[in-house]
């Protein structure tokens, strides 16, 4: 025994061994798992054949580039889309001078975007719809040129400004304030600018599409948020006053369908308004899906609460913090942190939830999508296409949040320290 | 008495209670500390000398007497509270650093959200402190990436960096593996010769033999006995003392 030096290293036993070997551990191993790994490969194989042949042969995918336009902003006006493409611009100025100046996962998020632009600019879904002769007389060449800088200018100029920022923005990080600001602005810009002001406007119910899904998921995830968080510090204060109204409010709204509660905003509501004032219809879904969300937010955030130990606080005190810093710089951080699984899959939930809006006559992505299925004889019997189509949009978006939460708490170092 | 043992005093009890709902945790303590003073409080577990050293900071609301800390009264007044929070430092037996900061974020959150300090003021103030502590290296990782016994010195570094007139440590060293003690009762040592008044709630009674001016005996939220440390360990007046010393000197 005295001669083992405890200085000596031990590698540890290799262990890998091939592809082979591990399908011959871990699929073939024994008779019986030999034969599951063979009914699973014929299934699989029926499966990827019945969904390849669905998608390349059987699919008609014309109905997706005719109904384009209108999946994507629902009736609002052709003249008018410029005001989209400011809103696009702007946001695009945002996103490149936020990706230059934190990097990381902003500017992960950016590429991704840029990449879903670029396809977009150069795939021509849109040109299937004219005929084919229009598509078929033009030069390949003159005709992607057509495409990128007349028909797609728009877009062109939207990937222009989000590289183009990037490289501004790069480590200018005194700008950072200012972006944040530029941020919270964007969505009062975006209202005013949707809507245009004068005698030259566009009603809110000519908004629609993924527009208006889009539009009703960024506020109410952005508005709930804030108001969740106040009612669960609220639920835990030690005014019984505000710890009452709070948990009321909480359970009340819990306590109700979203359906429910977009009606009541829509119907009855308005009865409650003074005269003829008559609050916005797209308002009025964007406060009662906030106003539902706050309610489950809240209880998600609370749960964090709950993990803080007592010690934290205890210590934020003995240092001097008062109570809104303690909260702010020691508890809500650390809480947040715990629950940002819950949060997201509220925010997902969200997400999905506008499609309910249709019960107060808003034609968000699945509304619309019903309608060209639904209402539009040419296109009977295409509701596979379009559902696929609606699935793959609110997927992507879905999975996007659930990457960045994922991303995020890497960042942060959840259960590191 | 130390050489920095003034006769001001800073920390004035007069019949200080305290319940717990129906239990009866302290039952009427009247003490004065003076300025420089360092206090050593011993006793068995449930003796309230815990409940006692919080009630210093606010961090338990005594219900009768009254506390007066450099001066200010503790009342309800938040404001005071505040005031007093600033002048009191505080170590705790878990450390309780918050482990979402790193070490040096730490200790300038105080100093930067309370005393109104730069941040670049505080940083340099957080790495002068961190170097005393002998733990410079490790300013920029997380509580969670060092040891106990470097966790416990970030958190007296946290508690200094809001220059204190008191230093209050409740068990400091009770959470710590045997071979990280001694790292954290030099520091206090050095603290203590620094002229820094300390009420020191510990089972160390070899830093309270060497550092005390003072050694409080508390049992069922009483001060039975209190006197200097060589009068206390070597002729201690009473049989609970006695037991206490005889039991604790035992291992």
């Amino acid at each position: 025994m005295e001669n083992i030096e405890i200085t000596q290293e031990v590698k540890p036993p290799n262990t890998s061994k091939g592809p082979v070997k591990w399908l011959q551990n871990n699929l073939f191993n024994t008779w019986y798992n030999t034969i599951l790994t063979c009914f699973a490969l014929v299934f699989l194989f029926f499966v990827f054949k019945g969904v390849f042949s669905w998608v390349f042969i059987q699919a008609k995918w014309e109905v997706i580039p005719a109904n384009f336009q209108i999946l994507m902003i629902g009736p609002y006006p052709i003249e008018h889309v410029w005001r989209i493409w400011i809103v696009l611009w702007t946001l695009a100025v945002l996103l490149g001078l936020s990706a230059g100046i934190w990097k990381g996962l902003v500017l992960r998020i950016s590429t991704a975007i840029a990449g879903v632009g670029l396809i977009f600019l150069l795939v021509p879904l849109d040109i299937v719809k004219n005929s084919e002769a229009e598509y078929a007389t033009l030069e390949f060449n003159i005709n992607i040129i057509y495409l990128i800088f007349f028909k797609r200018r728009w877009l062109l100029g939207c990937l222009a400004l989000l590289v183009g920022t990037f490289f501004i923005g790069r480590n200018k990080n005194g700008l950072k304030k200012w972006i944040i600001g530029g941020w919270i602005l964007s969505f009062p810009w975006t209202m005013i600018m949707l809507h245009g002001f004068g005698e030259n406007t566009v009603s809110t119910t000519n908004w629609g599409g993924l527009l208006l899904t889009l539009l009703l998921a960024a506020v109410g995830i952005v508005a709930c948020f804030p108001l969740g968080v106040l009612l669960a510090l609220g639920r835990r204060s030690k005014l019984p006053a505000i710890s009452w109204v709070s948990t009321i409010y909480i359970e009340t709204v819990r306590g109700v369908p979203l359906l429910t509660i977009l009606f009541m905003g829509s119907v009855i509501l308005p009865l409650f308004m003074p005269g003829d004032f008559q609050l916005d219809k797209v308002i009025r879904a964007m406060v009662a899906l906030t106003l539902f969300s706050a309610a489950y937010m809240a209880e998600n955030v609370r749960g964090g609460l709950q993990a803080i130990p007592q010690g934290q606080v205890e210590a934020a005190q003995a240092v001097g913090l008062t109570y809104p810093k303690t909260t702010l710089f020691i508890v809500l951080p650390q809480a947040l942190r715990a629950v940002i699984p819950a949060i997201v899959g509220q925010f997902i939930a969200l997400f999905k939830d506008t499609a309910l809006v249709f019960i107060v006559g808003l034609l968000e992505l699945m509304g619309i999508a019903e309608g060209i299925v639904g209402g539009n004889p040419n296109w009977q019997g295409y509701h596979v296409e379009v559902y696929v189509l609606v699935a793959a949009i609110y997927f992507i978006f879905c999975y996007a949040m659930s990457y960045v939460s994922q991303k995020i708490e890497a960042d942060l170092g959840v259960g590191k320290h | 008495m130390n050489e920095n043992t003034t006769n001001d005093p800073i920390i004035i009890c007069e019949d200080v209670h305290k319940w717990f709902d129906d239990f009866h945790v302290l039952k009427g303590i009247t003490t004065t500390f003076k300025k420089g003073e360092r206090a050593v409080i011993c006793g068995p577990s449930g003796s309230g000398k815990s409940t006692f050293i919080r009630t210093i900071n606010r961090l338990e609301e005594h219900q009768r007497g009254t506390i007066i800390v450099d001066g200010i009264e503790l009342s309800n007044d938040l404001r005071n509270i505040n005031l007093i929070r600033q002048e009191v430092g505080m170590v705790f037996q878990q450390f309780n650093l918050f482990p979402h900061l790193t070490n040096i974020k730490n200790i300038t959150l105080g100093p930067i959200q309370v005393r109104k300090m730069s941040k670049k003021a505080a940083e340099e103030a957080a790495l002068a402190l961190l170097e005393r502590m002998d733990i410079a290296d490790q300013a920029y990782k997380y509580p969670a990436e060092i040891s106990g016994g470097q966790q416990q010195r970030v958190a007296i570094a946290r508690a200094l960096a809001m220059e204190p007139k008191i230093m209050l440590f409740d068990e400091p060293t009770s959470a710590l593996d045997p071979e990280m003690i001694s790292e954290v009762l030099d520091v206090m040592r050095e603290l203590a010769h620094s002229g820094m008044t300390m009420l020191v709630v510990t089972h160390e009674m070899g830093f309270a033999r060497e550092v005390a001016d003072r050694v409080m005996f508390f049992d069922e939220g009483v001060v039975i006995e209190e006197a200097a440390p060589a009068d206390f360990f070597d002729n201690p007046q009473h049989e609970r003392t006695k037991l206490f010393i005889s039991q604790t000197l035992q291992h």
